[in-house]
């Protein structure tokens, strides 16, 4: 059966599968809506959790890019894994005891002040709509290559089947449907690890096959010796070496830490948990689910970077293998016979280097690459599908709710009924669907650009604004709101300075203290939390029944208040 | 919960989130950006070290530490659920 067969086959059966679960998990009150009424076990939370947080762009670009940074690679793993440690230990426990439905709800109460309420509202929404956006692109690549279908139609499939599920069951539809997508994701990234692994070092695990000889048909040696090797050879960098300036990557790493443990729709995943040990397991498992992926996402890279290549230099253009031709007609591939010899140059040196490769089609291709069977090659499709199409519904939600709970009900019309707040959260729904839609289709010029951009927001918004709520009972509102709006306008300053006033100084001579605009929500926070702890010291404490919440928040046991 | 044992809980918590978090900081930051090019002069199988924990071991570390926490945080709840119930009997609610 061809690839293209394949890829329908499982795209319609995982379809399928969303929508009947969908049908089975429909919500009918706002709990259910909100946090699927709280009653999701710890094991289905971290599943969800893992789905919702992995993303198009931990799915198809990570290893990619991994492949093409080498070990400055690194920051994008531990940014992205180590964040949960500080949500598991500084946000989950306490935020789940806190135990209302929304990041802004949390924000808003502790600090006793509609500003801040509506400033975490507003940061909520930016922070997820920046990065809703990706997801519908990363969805528009997978069927435009694998569907043959033109990127609109893709996405609007896509948009139709997120819609139906988080409209008809809203947090309750969405749980059930990530932890089937987490399913289908992680078998679809791991089965083409395991099939390169074993071709290329005979050992059936990813992660030790990285550090494994390479078999007689490659070689023989370290894998990563022969990589480092093949490397020098044609003048890239050697793979196990890093290229950044080491502040710089331990600023990015930070702020992707920081970054992760401030993202909305992955703290409102803790909400959802029975009670405040099942958000400390759930969140111990959510990193389990993930870091499988997370420590085969580097195997997978060097065995690409390895194939590619051995496949792609200095061989006849006439005599390609298909996958090559099939990418070029994508334009992610690009070849142009600079020396007019009929090979392919793949070198370092960018005047004799003939070879174009976009870095978010290795996960894509690896497999063709490789030559594996054709339904290896289809399964990947249907995976990377289910990370975007995962993510982009916890995303909606986090708006919807936003928009709903957050603005209407708690701020704007606080009288309406809780019927008329459900109905007002569908509506959002379709609505931020609708526009996630439009930017999916027509994306937005500096998409990857724009991701670093949530990061690094949610950071030095969210992340100080939160831990200083639970570990400084004495923060006042003064305190945070001046904290989150100097972090907030910093960060996004300085990344719209760079990314687009100027773009000219992007680069490590035209940076502050070398650390480019990916790193620069670490300071951002730091700000922040300085910002946030000099006026605390000049402006009165906070009333007693505040200091009295984050006294409860500190203690486990029931959540304090009862859901509506 | 009665103040003091509020207040010794706090300090537990305190405690245990203060030492992981010093490990976390220490396998990551320290051992896989700071230290790396210094570790990968050590072989670890088919790795340099320092290169193995920036893009690997970091992160079983990682998901070791968050279990731990599970753990400590268990005994410190059992702990403070049983002083709970010899200081107040009658109490409703309180820890799990």
């Amino acid at each position: 059966m061809s690839v293209q067969l394949w890829t329908y086959i499982f795209i319609f059966l995982s379809f399928g599968l969303y929508i009947a679960i969908a049908i089975r998990s429909r919500a009918s009150s706002t709990n259910d809506f909100y946090v699927a009424g709280g009653h999701v076990p710890p094991l289905a939370n971290g599943m969800a959790t893992a789905a919702d947080w992995m993303s198009a762009a931990s799915f198809i670009s990570m290893a990619g890019l991994i492949s093409f940074l080498g070990r400055d690679g690194t920051f994008y793993l531990m940014g992205w894994t180590g964040g949960y440690v500080l949500l598991a230990l500084l946000l989950a426990p306490y935020l789940r005891k806190f135990g209302k439905f929304t990041v802004p709800d949390f924000i808003g109460d502790r600090y006793y002040s509609q500003t801040a309420r509506l400033i975490a509202v507003f940061c909520a929404i930016a922070v997820s709509f920046v990065y809703v956006c990706g997801q519908m692109q990363g969805a528009g690549i997978v069927f435009s290559r694998f569907l043959e279908v033109d990127i609109t139609t893709g996405v609007v499939i896509g948009m139709t089947i997120v819609f139906f599920y988080a409209v008809l069951g809203g947090m309750k539809g969405i749980t059930y449907t990530q932890v089937a997508q987490y399913c289908v994701l992680i078998f679809a990234f791991m089965v083409p690890a395991i099939f390169i692994s074993l071709l290329m070092t005979d050992n059936p695990i990813p992660q030790f096959g990285f550090g494994s000889q390479l078999t007689e048909a490659y070689g023989g040696g370290y894998l990563l010796d022969r990589l480092d090797g093949l490397s020098t050879d044609l003048g890239f960098a050697v793979y196990t070496e890093g290229q950044k300036s080491t502040q710089d990557v331990f600023f990015i790493t930070a702020a992707l830490m920081f970054g992760t443990a401030g993202l909305p729709h992955v703290i409102i995943r803790f909400f959802t948990v029975p009670n405040v040990r099942d958000a400390r397991r759930s969140a111990g498992f959510a990193l389990v689910f993930i870091a499988i992926l997370y420590t085969t996402a580097p195997a997978v890279a060097a065995f690409a970077r390895t194939n590619l290549i051995n496949t792609v230099n200095n061989i006849e253009y006439s005599a390609v293998p298909e996958w090559f031709t099939t990418w070029e007609s994508t334009n992610l591939i690009a070849f142009e016979d600079k020396n007019g010899d009929g090979r392919i140059q793949y070198v370092g040196d960018p005047v004799q280097n003939e070879l174009e490769v976009n870095r978010d089609i290795m996960v894509l291709a690896n497999p063709e690459i490789a030559g594996l069977p054709n339904w290896v090659v289809a399964l990947v499709a249907a995976g990377g599908l289910a990370a975007a199409l995962s993510t982009a519904a916890g995303l909606l939600l986090v708006i919807s709710t936003a928009v709903s709970h957050d603005l209407l009900k708690r701020s704007l019309m606080p009288h309406i009924t809780e019927q008329q707040e459900l109905k007002y959260a569908r509506i959002a729904i379709f609505v931020a669907v609708l526009i996630a839609g439009y930017y999916g289709i027509n994306p937005p010029a500096y998409v990857a650009q724009v991701v670093a951009f949530a990061f690094g927001l949610a950071a030095a918004s969210f992340f100080p604004a939160i831990v200083l709520g639970i570990f400084q009972k004495r923060m006042n509102k003064e305190g945070a709101i001046a904290g989150m709006v100097c972090g907030f306008l910093f960060t996004a300053g300085y990344i719209i300075y760079f990314k687009l006033i100027n773009p000219a100084a992007d680069n490590a001579a035209g940076w502050w203290f070398g650390i480019s605009p990916e790193g620069i929500g670490t300071l951002g926070t730091i700000i922040n939390l300085t910002v946030a702890l000099t006026v605390v010291r000049f402006t009165k404490e906070p009333p007693e029944e505040i200091q009295k919440l984050v006294a409860t928040i500190r203690l486990p046991g029931e959540a304090m208040q009862h859901r509506s | 919960m009665s103040e003091s044992n509020a207040n010794s809980y706090w300090k537990g918590n305190l405690k245990i989130v203060l030492s992981l978090l010093s490990v976390w900081f220490f396998i990551s930051f320290v051992c896989g950006i700071l230290l790396v090019d210094v570790l990968d002069n050590i072989r670890f199988f088919g790795f340099k070290l320092g290169f193995w924990i920036a893009q690997q071991g970091s992160i079983f570390v990682f998901v070791v530490l968050i279990f731990v926490y599970i753990n400590l945080m268990d005994k410190l709840d059992a702990k403070f659920s049983k002083s709970e119930r010899a200081d107040i009997s009658n109490q409703e609610g309180g820890v799990e």
